[in-house]
């Protein structure tokens, strides 16, 4: 984080209009969503659910090296794309203006054991909400890690490159967990809150049927074939969360994001919630398979712009962004993956560690803006 | 617990959307015009259809710019047909995003959305001796059904459209009248002027003794009604009515989906499931006119109108609303 705010440029009339320009990018996408995007999102859901269940099937002969190779990566390919271009997006609610029930956000439940209600409270109205508002938004290190020199130092960081790991490894269930805001609600005189209680049922019923899938009915129908097959769905699984977790870190980890104060919002307008956004997301730059690998999340600064926006029109609303960013003298943070998500574990390393210089802490962007 | 989340008919519907025991579907296999602005769809509907009634109809689903709406369409196929297909006849009207998509867009092979075929605008089980049809317009489709469905002794048709090309069905019609099968009398609006149902007897003499049939447009449904009652024959009259008649609007009010996390304000005029579906809100929905319930949904707090009658609902447990024909009468939450 830089010590002085890079949006201290800007008069609180510019930041009115940026938001109406925003407000015009998102309403030409509305006016123009239709048949294309519909058939897209479709399309989508048609080929996982046969990636899938090719691989599966390839899975069932897991014994023979090959089948287990390609049929690990079918399933690893299918489990990221259910997690990230379609549940992600429909939780969002980005396909719910098609009316149909089986792509819409209050129906959707998907391959991840997190029940859907809960992780769309969690991220939709906690992390969309707040975005990297120390104190408020969860994502910032997801509790257990310290993400920012803003935030305060305990020896508990000093494993937190450790934590990110195993959290990387097993994410869906540090999601679960943090969905239920666990390391709070632990507490002796919570724990019995029956509201809880009965939110960490539904995930105890989620994961009972998501492990009963993958670890004992999908191995036990490869017969001889069971541990490889064992071996194969947990590979996948890893692989899924691996790669969500390095995706998620890209959002809003790297060097050159910004977190805010939790006084910092207060009375905040419209123009100025476009602004945090635009100021607390990172992209991923790539290929068209790379952004469509990481469910579009690549386009993390337009998603959070504009959550709501079918994932499959962030591309072109990134031109558009991006010459926003120009015209405001704004970075516009984007890199590779590799980059990106180097650069967010360096600083999940450095900050393990109490600041080395006395922190300079940046001035509340009100009170910037009050003085310019 | 092999395909968790999902359910293995997800999996099929892939491959078979029309197999038994999926949600029923249909498939166009042709869109055949009929007038200018009228065209007949052929469906196949899935395995679960459970066939229908001449006089009856049907809620679709289609998907209109990649929005699934629904809408009642009358079924004009006889309910004997040998290839199971049936056919809905549709008329595109002004703004009708269903109907001129249907007309003018739809293609074969499209897969759409299908409901059990429903209403009580039907034929009796005894035959009457004597049969008249009153329709106008579009009206004319759940007739058609009737028409090729059941072959009656004496049977006088009166329709009513604006000029001979716009009359849906009229080749077939005359053939009716050449087999003499039909007695047919057609209005044509444009230079014959509107039908004054109160000199129906310069037409069809014997109307009072027919059991009658009619479906059109509320102002000839209203008059119909009228002029059969005040002759004490109004057991004789079965209507159809394909449009709610709004009488009542009043002051809106700010509307709450709560399943959903909703709020937008409503006037007094919109009928509360347009409210929804604009906002986004999933919500169920039938004829949109009040007839089929398909769209009821708990009133969980407030007060909504009646469309109407101007009827006031308010919010008790256990109270349905349907949504199609009420609109917000002040601040109110439904459970969507």
């Amino acid at each position: 984080m830089t010590a002085i705010d890079p949006t201290a440029h800007l008069t609180s009339e510019q930041i009115e209009e940026l938001g109406r320009e925003l407000d015009a990018i998102r309403d030409e996408v509305i006016a123009d969503r239709g048949e294309k995007d519909a058939a897209y999102i479709r399309k989508v859901i048609s080929a996982q659910r046969k990636l899938e269940l090719a691989s599966r099937g390839v899975l069932l002969f897991s014994s023979f090296p090959p089948a287990w190779l390609l049929g690990t990566a079918g399933l690893s390919v299918a489990k990221i794309m259910d997690n990230m271009e379609i549940g992600h997006n429909i939780l969002h609610g980005q396909w719910d203006w098609m009316r149909d029930p089986k792509i819409h956000s209050t129906s959707w439940e998907w391959d991840h054991v997190s029940p859907s209600d809960q992780w769309k409270h969690s991220h939709n109205e906690l992390h969309h909400t707040y975005t990297n508002v120390i104190g408020k938004d969860n994502d910032l290190g997801y509790g257990i890690m310290r993400v920012d020199e803003d935030q305060k130092w305990h020896p508990v960081h000093l494993g937190q490159p450790l934590w990110n790991f195993i959290n990387a490894c097993f994410f869906e269930y540090g999601i679960a967990a943090y969905d239920l805001e666990l390391g709070k609600n632990l507490h002796k005189r919570r724990r019995k809150n029956p509201e809880f209680r009965e939110r960490a049922k539904a995930v105890g019923r989620k994961i009972r049927k998501q492990v009963l899938k993958d670890y004992v009915i999908h191995p036990l129908l490869s017969g001889p074939s069971f541990l490889s097959t064992l071996g194969a769905t947990f590979t996948a699984n890893l692989v899924r969360n691996v790669w969500s977790h390095s995706v998620i870190m890209c959002g809003h980890f790297p060097e050159g994001v910004q977190v805010f104060e939790r006084r910092s919002i207060e009375g905040e307008t419209r123009g100025q919630w476009y602004l945090r956004q635009m100021m607390g997301s990172a992209n991923i730059s790539g290929s068209k398979a790379m952004h469509f690998m990481t469910g579009n999340l690549s386009h993390q600064i337009e998603h959070h712009l504009f959550p709501d926006l079918p994932s499959n029109r962030y591309a072109e609303v990134a031109v558009k962004v991006r010459a926003l960013f120009e015209k405001y003298e704004l970075e516009y943070v984007t890199g590779p993956l590799p980059k990106q998500v180097f650069s967010a574990w360096r600083k999940v390393f450095r900050l393990s560690l109490p600041n080395k210089t006395p922190h300079v802490k940046v001035p509340d962007r009100e009170q910037v803006l009050v003085a310019a | 617990m092999v395909t968790t989340p999902l359910l293995p008919s997800d999996y099929l519907d892939l491959f078979s959307p029309l197999r038994a025991g999926a949600d029923l579907r249909g498939r166009i296999e042709a869109v055949r015009p009929e007038t200018g602005d009228a065209a007949t769809i052929v469906i196949r509907p899935g395995r679960a259809w459970r066939g229908h009634t001449a006089g009856q109809y049907v809620r679709i689903g289609v998907d209109v710019d990649g929005v699934r709406l629904w809408r009642a369409y009358s079924l004009t196929s006889p309910t004997d047909r040998r290839d199971g297909r049936v056919t809905i006849t549709v008329k595109a009207i002004p703004d009708g995003k269903v109907s001129n998509h249907l007309v003018r867009r739809a293609k074969p092979g499209t897969v759409i959305q299908l409901d059990q075929p429903t209403g009580d605008f039907v034929l009796p089980r005894a035959k009457p001796a004597k049969v008249l049809y009153l329709t106008a317009g579009s009206g004319i489709t759940p007739v058609m059904g009737m028409l090729r469905d059941t072959e009656f002794d004496d049977v006088v048709m009166v329709h009513c459209a604006p000029r001979p090309q716009d009359v849906i069905f009229r080749s077939e019609l005359h053939d009716l009248v050449a087999d003499k099968k039909l007695r047919l009398t057609e209005v044509h609006t444009d230079t014959d002027g509107m039908l004054d149902i109160a000199r129906i007897g310069a037409l069809v003499p014997d109307w009072a003794e027919r059991e009658t049939w009619a479906c059109g447009p509320a102002g000839l449904l209203d008059a119909a009604e009228e002029h059969w009652s005040e002759h004490g024959v109004q057991e004789r009259l079965h209507t159809e009515r394909f449009r709610p008649g709004v009488v009542v609007t009043g002051d809106g009010g700010e509307v709450t989906f709560s399943a959903t996390g909703k709020t937008v304000d409503a006037d007094g005029a919109t009928p509360l499931l347009d409210v929804g579906e604009e906002a986004g809100v999933l919500l169920p929905s039938g004829c949109r006119m009040g007839i089929c319930f398909g769209c009821v949904t708990p009133l969980k707090a407030g007060a909504v109108r009646d469309l109407r009658t101007g009827e006031i609902t308010e919010a008790e447990p256990g109270v349905l609303i349907q949504t199609c024909v009420s609109a917000a009468a002040g601040p109110c939450d439904i459970e969507r």
